[in-house]
């Protein structure tokens, strides 16, 4: 049972943290939004830069990005892309990716576009510990 | 399209993933340069090795 005082402590501070999962959600539609919403501008540049290159990279190596989850593997395949947020549902959208590999190199492109969505979630949970205060 | 060498694949896999891990696993700029480099060097060092490793094996 709390007392006003303490009752108007909590209310303050839960105001002044607001939605708390905001740059978590950020984070995963556009890699580095979280970050820079927390205004840790060079951290955010780096992470974007980092995770749309290697996306990118992904996309001119003509890896795959998994249209469905046929089998437990095109299911974790499906899983990571998902993390790269906006850049997989616009690309899917768009049409880009490979057709099933036919390289060894389209067979990195599709890895490195996994793992460039594995990459942005670890970011994203960043950016929420950041805001949560758990990191500094 | 892009057709990197396996080593160069290497490489920029390596270059990218030590940049996330140094930013995201340590606290202050000084330690996530040295723990990104630190995830640099293994992951060049252990293709390496593990390429002579095949190299010798497959001799």
């Amino acid at each position: 049972m709390g007392t006003a005082p303490n009752k108007a402590a909590t209310a303050a501070k839960s105001q002044q943290q607001g939605f708390v999962y905001l740059p978590l959600i950020a984070g995963w539609l556009v890699p580095g939004a979280g970050h820079f919403l927390l205004r840790k501008w060079g951290r955010g540049a780096l992470l974007a830069i980092s995770i749309i290159a290697m996306f990118a990279l992904g996309l001119a190596m003509d890896g795959k990005l998994y249209s469905g989850a046929q089998d437990i593997l095109e299911l974790l395949g499906m899983v990571g892309d998902l993390g790269n947020g906006l850049m997989f549902f616009v690309s899917r959208t768009i049409g880009l990716g490979g057709d099933p590999v036919q390289f060894t190199t389209a067979d990195y492109g599709t890895k490195f576009i996994v793992v460039a969505g594995l990459l942005n979630v670890i970011a994203a949970v960043d950016a929420h510990n950041l805001r949560t205060g758990r990191k500094s | 399209m892009l057709r990197p060498s396996h080593f160069a694949a290497v490489l920029l896999f390596g270059l990218f993933a030590s940049v996330v891990f140094g930013i995201t696993q340590r606290e202050t700029p000084q330690k996530m340069i040295r723990y990104g480099l630190y995830c640099f060097v293994l992951f060049a060092g252990s293709a390496i090795v593990l390429s002579w490793v095949m190299f010798l094996i497959a001799r």
